[in-house]
């Protein structure tokens, strides 16, 4: 014997969500444990290694970004964490925000604050350039063999 | 219930320190000056002790969240999901110790 069929959930535009939230928290479930690790190692290199935060200025990030493994590193870690983080605040927002047009605002302003800030940070971590500015003692020492 | 809460208000916290993180991050695009500027900021005690919530509030919300995979995975993390609340407070306790130790250290000078 079969359960009988029940016909898919319709939103009002007439398309099927084809398991989006299925898939939205598939999603959850395999960012969060990479984020964890991603995230811890990140905090233990910038924070606890060395002098700490003390140590964090333009050079250490021109330092960390010469190898290509940090920036791989950061960029999955901003696309996975904004990605997790926009899902998450999504989630709230349905939960909370009651009002249907007060839900569209918000939903959109989460979208395009999700998109900017993916965007601007890929953007920094794929043009960034060590040898930037006019002052020879903020950047690198190899800046001065391009000089 | 609780750790619900917890989970809900550390991740709305964290969202809102990663659009701050990465606007701050790209000054580095702008210039050597402007991001050692404001980062130099964040060396403060003040910064110093928002920067230890803030990792307060991930690793929690780290924690918390592996507890919820594994209460939803498995019935024997369902039956001990109450001793796994501990387990995520006690774990919590062991790392925010050294952590805040060694942070708390370099931004108020000595170590």
């Amino acid at each position: 014997m079969t359960a009988p069929r029940l016909k898919e959930p319709q939103i009002p535009s007439g398309r099927t969500r084809h398991n989006a939230e299925k898939w939205s928290w598939v999603f959850m479930r395999i960012s969060g444990p990479l984020l964890l690790v991603l995230i811890v190692t990140h905090l233990f290199v910038n924070l606890m290694t060395g002098d700490g935060i003390n140590q964090i200025d333009f050079a250490f990030v021109a330092g960390k970004w010469a190898s290509p493994l940090w920036k791989i590193w950061d960029f999955v870690m901003l696309v996975l964490a904004m990605l997790h983080g926009f899902n998450g605040m999504r989630l709230l927002i349905n939960d909370y925000a009651h009002r249907a047009g007060l839900r569209k605002v918000l939903h959109a302003l989460l979208g395009i604050a999700t998109v900017v800030i993916i965007v601007l940070g890929s953007l920094v971590i794929w043009t960034f350039d060590p040898c930037l500015g006019t002052d020879p003692s903020l950047v690198p020492d190899f800046c001065k063999d391009l000089a | 219930m609780w750790m619900w809460v917890v989970h809900r208000v550390t991740g709305v916290a964290i969202f809102f320190f990663l659009l701050i993180h990465v606007l701050d991050t790209a000054l580095v695009r702008v210039s050597p000056e402007a991001y050692n500027d404001v980062i130099g900021s964040y060396k403060t005690p003040i910064y110093g002790l928002i920067e230890s919530g803030l990792v307060a509030a991930i690793l929690l919300h780290a924690f918390n969240g592996l507890r919820i995979i594994a209460v939803d995975r498995s019935t024997w993390a369902l039956r001990h999901q109450k001793q796994l609340v501990w387990a995520v407070w006690i774990l919590f306790a062991v790392l925010m110790a050294p952590f805040l130790w060694r942070h708390l250290g370099h931004v108020f000078g000595g170590a």
